[in-house]
């Protein structure tokens, strides 16, 4: 129920997506242009695909990405959650991501953690969002991919106090700026840290 | 009340410092207290002061070479974070664990988790003034130390589970010791209940304090106790059923009143409810294999990434694995339960007194190298 629910709520912000194609950062510009030259192929409304089913719309999406960009493009899929331990993997630009906070705690999930990976062969890093819900089983993860040069990312600490601090681990950890959080200060790393151990590149 | 005179009452605020060398933070703990009088008007936790960087030390040692590392982060409930660590990489691996293997998981950390729950007692009511009770709780809290020393080989940073099982059989000096354990303290609990909980200095000091809300408690992810005090109905053990939690018959105790006498309640009713799965899984303790016929030598799991949360004596500790298929991780995360519990705290004590707020943090239950991994 919960998960038919949040992930029809989640498909609306890849609707978005597809009728304004300027929308993704200039990190997902090149997916971005790929997936508009395929709408324009396929051109019945994609709207109307992602109504019947999202699987329909997810499918195309994967398709499309794998055969042009190996680094994984937005996208929402179900997993099989005795494989993995979550139910719901979405893919979201990050300016997508406060927007998706806002549906989760709509409908009242919590958040168990906020992290990042370094995929320094992409030359990129992941901001990873745990979500999960107190009523019913339903773990939910967010990822963005950001620029490796330049990672910044909307603060959800307005929506999730909670966030505050795995933001600033975040931070800590791998250098990604949470932009528009209040105290951005380091947390668990000493206050003069100008390092980030978790980049893969680090040397102690 | 005019705005002058609340203007003047504001410039009078100060900073105190309460740690990082503080009896009642129990460890290395700094909060930073911005003061108005005996009242808290701003309090920030600084933390980091035993951050040892276990995620990345996951990260540079193979899959095995870790398992000590997670008895050294929650040396309290050290066993619930085996199991969260070896949970996640059999996810993550496909590796099979026998079932009297999982019996013994269970029995273990339910007994790790009463020994974790007796020691918050002692020295949360000890936070609050009252020495003796202290002195009880560590009396049985060493009874259930020399059981799991007999069948872990050490007393406090257990590393007993092994990927696919655990490392040793428990004997029949561990079964009828274990009985004999929970015959004394169902005998001791009725003596703990009108020593502690019934008295009334200790009532007074902790009903309608700390209140900490069901909205708040949700938007800051706190988990276990704490979320079960104020009303919430999560326990990962029942939600998300892992290892053989399913085939037992206990309860979650939950109160609605979200205060720190609420917190202190749940942890007692769950001494109870521990001691309920101890014996039912002693009961049917299935005979059979500790580990996988065929020994997990090499574990190298799938590309991809994987989740596995357990509930550990603080809430959920959650495991994230990211796997690029060789024979350590790429990236793994820890999630910490008290690290959640906390945050809450400079919103919660926000206008309390400050002993009031000593009573609260007790309540949260904070074990600080697990806060700063």
């Amino acid at each position: 129920m919960l998960l038919a629910k949040i992930k029809e709520a989640l498909n609306s912000l890849y609707e978005d997506i597809q009728e304004v194609p300027e929308a993704p950062a200039a990190a997902e510009a090149e997916v971005a242009a790929a997936e508009t030259a395929s709408e324009t192929e396929t051109a019945p409304a994609p709207e109307a695909q992602a109504e019947e089913g999202e699987p329909a719309a997810g499918e195309g999406e994967a398709e499309t990405e794998e055969a042009e960009e190996p680094a994984a493009p937005p996208g929402l899929k179900e997993t099989d959650y005795k494989a993995k331990g979550y139910h719901l993997d979405v893919d979201l630009p990050p300016e997508k991501v406060v927007a998706a906070a806002e549906i989760l705690n709509r409908e009242n999930f919590f958040i168990e953690a906020i992290t990042g990976v370094d995929w320094i062969d992409d030359q990129q890093l992941e901001v990873v969002y745990d979500f999960n819900h107190f009523d019913e089983l339903c773990r939910v993860v967010i990822r963005s991919r950001l620029d490796r040069s330049n990672p910044e990312i909307p603060t959800i600490s307005h929506i999730y106090q909670g966030a505050n601090w795995h933001e600033r681990e975040t931070h800590d950890f791998f250098g990604i700026t949470f932009t528009g959080h209040p105290n951005l200060e380091p947390l668990l790393l000493p206050e003069d840290a100008d390092f980030h151990p978790l980049l893969k590149d680090f040397k102690a | 009340m005019n705005g002058l005179f609340q203007q003047d009452v504001n410039q009078e605020t100060f900073i105190l410092n309460l740690g990082p060398q503080h009896p009642a933070t129990h460890g290395v703990l700094r909060v930073k207290l911005e003061m108005d009088g005996e009242y808290i008007v701003d309090a920030e936790p600084v933390l980091g002061y035993i951050h040892r960087m276990h995620e990345k030390m996951g990260e540079n040692r193979t899959w095995a070479q870790f398992l000590p590392n997670c008895g050294r982060m929650d040396y309290l409930s050290a066993l619930s974070y085996n199991h969260g660590y070896v949970a996640a990489v059999e996810r993550a691996a496909g590796i099979e664990v026998p079932e009297r293997a999982e019996y013994l998981r269970v029995i273990t950390v339910e007994l790790n988790r009463i020994s974790s729950h007796l020691l918050w007692f002692g020295a949360f009511v000890l936070d609050l003034g009252g020495f003796t009770p202290l002195l009880y709780a560590f009396d049985d809290r060493e009874q259930i130390l020399d059981l799991l020393e007999s069948v872990t080989g050490s007393r406090l940073t257990y590393c007993y589970f092994r990927f696919g099982g655990v490392y040793n059989d428990i004997d029949d000096s561990f079964i009828t010791g274990t009985r004999e354990f929970i015959k004394r303290l169902r005998k001791r609990m009725p003596m703990y209940d009108a020593l502690v909980t019934k008295n009334i200095i200790l009532i007074k000091r902790l009903k309608d304090i700390g209140p900490i809300s069901k909205d708040m408690a949700r938007r800051y992810g706190a988990t276990g106790p704490v979320a079960r005090g104020s009303g919430i109905d999560f326990d990962v053990r029942k939600h998300e059923p892992y290892s053989v939690y399913s085939e037992f018959d206990f309860d979650i105790p939950v109160y609605e009143e979200g205060d720190s006498m609420a917190r202190y309640m749940v942890r007692m009713d769950e001494i109870e409810q521990s001691m309920r799965i101890i014996e039912q899984a002693l009961d049917k303790l299935p005979e059979g294999e500790i580990q996988p016929k065929k020994a997990v030598k090499l574990v190298k799991p799938e590309k991809g990434d994987y989740y596995h949360a357990v509930e550990a004596a603080r809430g959920s500790f959650g495991v994230r694995i990211v796997s690029d298929g060789t024979n350590s991780a790429y990236r793994l995360k820890l999630r910490s339960p008290t690290y959640s519990n906390l945050s809450l705290f400079g919103e919660a004590s926000r206008g309390m007194l400050l002993p009031d707020a000593l009573a609260l943090m007790g309540s949260l239950d904070l074990v600080i190298p697990e806060i700063d991994r």
